[in-house]
């Protein structure tokens, strides 16, 4: 009789598929990409369990990069994609890739209700300030004084809040994590698969060909000086009146993530609007 | 996060990126934690080296996707160099696999002493470029190593720390010796008649 096959542990290597990234070198994203293996690797996922959903831009190349199940979707829909894939196939592990005009301008509304609704996701968005692929428009956290040929004189627009605005609308826990730390993004990428409900992540990932200043980002950053919280006005405090170069987990609460109703089990309108409800 | 709020005026959006900035990551690399035994130390060690491979082998796929293929070449062959160290510390531990998992090891910095910065990297680097890269990380590697057997109490770290530096000291001397043989870049290496950016 054969003995039963054992599992051999897989290294960050084995989530690699054969394409190489074709990213600007020195993008940050090369290292997001070796943090989410290595986190798949920490967490000792299979391939065949996980599925990698993007939408459009840079950081949505990811999907093509490891060998997982992927789909590089439609921009700004990546959220809506994954959220369908984990309420029908629950036993997989969903990670979201997704850069700072993909989720937050196109994907902006998709945005908030995945965070209202906490499906069991976890979001990475790859924040650089700028549309990189589409050669270097203003993004939603442009700064409004970046000067720069398609905005001369800046943008004079508010930037927008990720992470406040995360925990405003219910993610469950809310973290930020810097490229150039790929060992420690791991960590934080491990930490947010394996907490319940929707997790989001925001990657400081420099762009260093129309944004070559954020290579002194890796100066910068600390880690955040204070404990961690399961208070949502307390995180969004410190959040608010930070410098945006805290990183660590900055928020996890326990709200109990949504899933479908098992067996025949059908809920009205009403009681389904009560799980979503903050 | 706002220029304003950090003090930083933006850089304009034409400007070229510059030379890579070595200097930067002169700080990071220490052990973040006294390391507590030899075998600990030679965890550290291997994890220096595979973690330098990884990022080499990153730097040569870069390359090579974008034609590259000199400087490709170059990073492919310092992986190998790396990786080889790697592998020597296996063997010599008579270690199957990465100790990695068995010790929980942190840099003081955001990564290990070996391992260029992600950021450093332009399309039309040459290889003294490249070899400028290496001698910086090997310099910090051999900082590392030093200061290590400095500040250790343990005898048996303190020589495993000392031989490690003395490798990697000869590596300095060995990678100065090939810059010595490589063409300096012209100043406008640069310069691209056809840039990624829009530009006057």
């Amino acid at each position: 009789m054969n003995s039963p096959a054992v599992a051999v542990p897989l290294t960050a290597q084995a989530f690699k598929s054969d394409y190489k990234p074709i990213w600007c070198p020195g993008c940050g994203d090369y290292s997001v990409l070796s943090s989410f293996t290595k986190a798949f690797a920490k967490l000792q996922l299979r391939p065949e369990n996980i599925a990698v959903v993007s939408g459009i831009g840079c950081s949505s190349r990811i999907p093509a990069y490891t060998r997982c199940y992927g789909f590089h979707g439609v921009h700004g829909r990546s959220l809506a994609a994954a959220s369908g894939l984990k309420l029908a196939r629950p036993d997989l592990t969903v990670v979201v890739a997704s850069g700072d005009g993909d989720g937050y301008s196109i994907g902006g509304n998709h945005f908030l209700h995945a965070c209202r609704r906490n499906v069991d996701l976890t979001y990475v968005v790859m924040d650089n300030h700028v549309y990189g692929m589409t050669k270097g428009q203003p993004s939603p956290t442009t700064e409004p004084d970046w000067d720069s040929k398609l905005s001369p004189g800046g943008t004079g627009l508010k930037t927008f809040h990720p992470l406040v605005i995360a925990l405003a609308a219910g993610a469950n826990f809310v973290a930020r994590a810097f490229s150039g730390d790929p060992n420690g993004t791991a960590d934080i990428i491990a930490r947010a698969i394996s907490a319940p409900g929707f997790s989001f992540v925001e990657i400081l990932s420099p762009c260093v060909t129309f944004r070559p200043e954020q290579r002194d980002w890796k100066q910068q950053v600390r880690p955040a000086p204070v404990t961690p919280t399961d208070d949502a006005a307390r995180a969004a405090r410190r959040i608010m009146t930070d410098d945006g170069f805290n990183i660590g987990v900055l928020y996890q609460g326990d709200r109990k993530p949504y899933q479908l109703p098992v067996g025949n089990g059908r809920k009205r309108p009403s009681d389904l609007e009560a799980e979503f409800a903050i | 996060m706002n220029a304003k709020k950090t003090g930083k005026k933006p850089a304009p959006a034409r400007k070229r990126v510059t030379a890579p900035k070595r200097k930067r990551a002169k700080a990071a690399g220490k052990a973040a934690t006294p390391v507590a035994s030899a075998a600990e130390f030679i965890a550290y060690a291997y994890a220096m080296e595979a973690e330098a491979a990884e990022r080499y082998a990153e730097f040569a796929d870069s390359m090579e996707v974008h034609n590259n293929r000199e400087v490709a070449e170059l990073f492919r062959k310092l992986a190998r160099i790396e990786q080889l160290h790697a592998d020597q510390i296996l063997e010599q531990m008579g270690w199957k696999q990465s100790p990695a998992a068995a010790v929980d090891y942190r840099w003081e910095g955001t990564e290990g002493p070996e391992t260029a910065d992600s950021t450093e990297l332009h399309y039309l680097m040459q290889p003294y470029h490249a070899l400028q890269i290496a001698l910086h990380n090997e310099k910090r590697a051999r900082d590392f190593f030093a200061n290590l057997a400095k500040v250790t109490t343990r005898a048996g770290v303190r020589k495993a720390a000392l031989e490690m530096h003395a490798e990697e000291a000869e590596h300095v001397r060995l990678i100065e010796a090939w810059l010595k043989r490589t063409p300096v870049p012209d100043k406008n290496w640069q310069a691209d008649p056809d840039p990624p950016m829009l530009s006057d």
